[in-house]
């Protein structure tokens, strides 16, 4: 035979598709980016800073931690995409050396801890910010409203969410300004329109299903309106939307089956409106979804596809 | 609505993957190869009980003469592909279980002498002749499953069967030979089909061919329409979408009704059989003709990518040798499809009944991640299963936990690892999985 080198055995398939995790990640982040320009242009060149630092301590506590693990460290993408989720869930003039301890803790507690990437039970960048909020939550209130110039300082203002929250906006104005992200509040989670694109770009390369974004705001509106709530600024203000499309579809930290992703959209958002409505923090999207990866494992262990040719058995399974 | 907009839309799920075609050898017609000098005829070709040899060192031997057979119902006798001198009766490694198998040699005479064959009608033949001759034929499923075609074509009397699908589906990429024989050689396919249909008094009959396949769609329609009287037969396009010709998947796609887990297609009246089965079917019952020859696709990195007619037991480097120049980078040779096939040891492999693609290609090793839990495996499953579960609990060595997740359903396919971004070998878990089972007994 021409080729008289050993011939390698490796078991079926012998095709694979295109598919991988760094990949997945490279088009997060990429989906990222809009929401980011979009927070350097309403609140400056500082947000650059903000996410240099998360990113950065989030690629550099994987590394020690896989070193301590004694695990190669992979560049796969996954440090970047929470590095940058959590920069975009923060306030906008957060000192940076918070940014440092939330993503050192995301990354070093919630997920590495944990067993690594897959092995998390908590969304890593929702965690450190629920951290850093319990444990520095003086230095987390300071809400400024977009500033008009790059470098200026912002001025103090309430998050649409928040108590002392008025305007002289009528509602087509509100509106408008909370979908374009001309209101203070979270890095990136101001601008409903970038946002949008940015999960338009996911559900294009088919990273994540419609269902949960669906689902999730779909609840929020239903259940607000219910309430005598303005729907329609419950889903426009807030974290809703960059928790819908990036944060309640994270794979590790939501059920597998697209059964169990409709439960917890639908969970997540009940808990979004009753947080809002009825607790007494403005916003409720980070813990309502952190309760409900808490509950993910539950819903996975019940919620399962049919198999094929499935034949129903009055048998209780063991 | 529309098919595809649900499905854009996520209103209905569909299964499967969609590898690349790469059917490079689809416009190339069906050659005879030039006989080999040597033939290497495992015993093995076939599901069930492995044969006896018939004959010994030194035998003259003629092609289609019985070279070994087995006692078992669940078998099917080996016969000489050349005619010549019995070699050596030796064991080599199976090109399909990688374990010892014994095999026959012979050494060609060059004259290509065959025994006498007995053409019969078969509108004159009882099931049970025919039968005889499809076994005595040691005909098996061409597909690559390698069952016994007259066990097959023998259900139990309680189950009445209503449908014959052909499987003309040829799903995996690169292997043409389906498609070119439904090109070439139509009318033969459309023969053995009346004769299974007579044997199981069956009048409806569905061929199902994948909708990338045009020329054989149209071909196959041709012939039906040219038969008097006209029969009750329809060609069906379904769908490319990987792994359309596995039996389940093709008795979901016509019939639109599932197999009963742990059950066969005729628990719902169905009966699956591939096209180059059947040709052969023709062969044996009309002809009088055993096997000893099928066409396999050369496909891969080889310059001139070919359909050939190769006798079993021909060395699979005697047909790369007629595909042109190989690409001096290839480290694999796999018989069967990239996606279930099977990689083989050595260049000397001997195609054999189930052998339909000689696949030459560089290996694609990737380094196992941890599961990211991104549900594509699930998502791309043809039998509902969660692949990831079986991995799971293979990893952790809980062997028991993995019936909870179906796992006798996993049709071993491939499309899951195909799918998965963290490059986990899932078909290796499941095997491992179903082997442990096995071996604590548990069904």
């Amino acid at each position: 035979m021409h080729n008289v080198s050993k011939l390698v055995l490796s078991p079926a398939p012998h095709l694979r598709g295109n598919a991988s995790i760094s990949r997945d990640m490279y088009i997060v982040t990429l989906a990222l980016l809009l929401p980011c320009a979009g927070a350097v242009y309403f609140f400056g060149l500082y947000v650059l800073l903000m996410l240099a630092t998360g990113v950065l301590c989030a690629v550099l506590t994987e590394y020690v931690a896989k070193l301590m693990r004694r695990q190669p460290f992979l560049m796969d993408g996954s440090a970047i995409v929470t590095g940058i989720l959590l920069v975009l869930v923060m306030p906008p003039r957060t000192p940076l050396w918070i940014i440092a301890v939330g993503s050192v803790f995301s990354i070093a507690i919630a997920k590495e801890a944990f067993g690594g990437l897959g092995h998390n039970i908590f969304n890593p960048a929702l965690a450190g910010r629920a951290f850093v909020t319990l444990s520095f939550a003086s230095a987390l209130t300071r809400w400024i409203a977009p500033v008009s110039s790059f470098m200026a300082d912002g001025v103090t203002a309430a998050t649409p969410l928040g108590e002392g929250f008025v305007t002289t906006l009528n509602n087509g104005a509100l509106y408008k300004a909370l979908f374009l992200g001309n209101v203070a509040g979270s890095v990136g989670e101001t601008s409903v329109l970038l946002i949008l694109i940015g999960g338009a770009i996911l559900l294009a390369f088919g990273l994540i299903k419609w269902h949960v974004p669906v689902f999730y705001i779909g609840t929020v509106f239903l259940l607000s309106w219910i309430m005598g709530q303005d729907p329609l600024f419950h889903i426009l203000a807030g974290g809703l939307m960059l928790g819908a499309f990036f944060m309640a579809t994270d794979y590790v930290t939501s059920p597998i089956t697209t059964r169990g992703k409709i439960i917890f959209a639908v969970g997540a958002g009940i808990l979004v409106v009753v947080i809002r409505v009825l607790g007494t923090m403005p916003e409720g999207v980070c813990y309502s979804i952190l309760l409900m990866n808490a509950v993910t494992p539950l819903i996975d262990r019940y919620v399962r596809p049919k198999p094929y040719g499935y034949i129903p058995t009055t048998r209780k399974e063991a | 609505m529309n098919m595809h907009v649900l499905e854009v839309l996520g209103l209905r799920h569909r299964t499967g993957v969609h590898p690349p075609a790469r059917k490079s050898a689809r416009s190339k017609a069906i050659e005879h190869m030039p006989l080999a000098s040597k033939v290497i005829l495992p015993l093995q070709q076939h599901i069930g009980a492995c044969a006896k040899a018939a004959v010994k060192r030194g035998d003259e031997v003629k092609v289609g003469q019985v070279i070994a057979e087995s006692d078992g119902f669940v078998s099917a006798p080996i016969h000489a592909t050349i005619s010549g001198t019995v070699k050596q009766i030796t064991t080599i490694t199976s090109p399909v279980t990688g374990q010892p198998v014994p095999a026959i040699i012979i050494e060609s005479d060059g004259k290509d002498e065959w025994i006498e064959l007995a053409p019969a009608d078969p509108e004159n033949l009882s099931n049970e002749q025919i039968l005889t001759r499809i076994q005595n034929a040691g005909i098996v499923g061409m597909g690559g499953a390698t069952f016994p075609t007259h066990v097959k074509l023998k259900p139990p009397p309680q189950k009445h069967i209503h449908t014959l699908i052909v499987n003309g589906a040829e799903c995996e990429p690169y292997i043409t030979a389906d498609d070119r024989l439904m090109l070439e050689e139509a009318d033969r396919i459309i023969a053995g089909l009346k004769i299974v249909m007579q044997v199981l008094s069956v009048t409806r009959a569905h061929i199902a061919i994948e909708d990338n396949k045009p020329q054989a769609i149209e071909r196959m329609r041709k012939a039906l329409a040219q038969l008097s009287p006209p029969e009750r037969i329809t060609v069906v396009a379904v769908a490319a979408r990987y792994p359309m010709g596995a039996e389940k998947t093709l008795v979901k796609s016509i019939l639109h009704a599932e197999v009963p887990e742990g059950g066969l297609p005729m628990d719902v009246g169905a009966l699956v059989q591939n096209v180059a089965t059947l040709a052969a079917i023709y062969d044996a019952v009309t002809l009088g003709k055993p096997l000893v020859e099928r066409v396999v696709t050369v496909a891969g990195m080889v310059s001139e990518p070919k359909n050939l007619i190769a006798r079993f037991g021909t060395a699979a480097s005697s047909l790369i040798e007629l595909c042109g120049e190989p690409d001096t980078s290839i480290d694999q040779m796999i018989f069967g499809g990239p996606m279930m096939g099977i990689a083989q040891p050595s260049y000397d492999s001997p195609i054999i009944k189930g052998t339909n693609c000689v696949l030459l290609n560089r290996s694609d090793f990737r380094d196992e991640h941890s599961c990211i839990r991104c549900g594509r495996c699930i998502d791309s499953c043809p039998m509902g299963l969660m692949p990831l579960m079986f991995v799971n609990c293979v990893k952790k060595g809980e062997y028991e936990t993995l019936p909870n997740y179906h796992i006798a359903n996993c049709v071993e396919c491939g499309a899951c690892a195909y799918n998965c971004p963290a490059n986990i070998p899932l078909v290796s878990y499941i095997k491992t999985g179903k082997t442990e089972l096995q071996k604590r007994g548990v069904k």
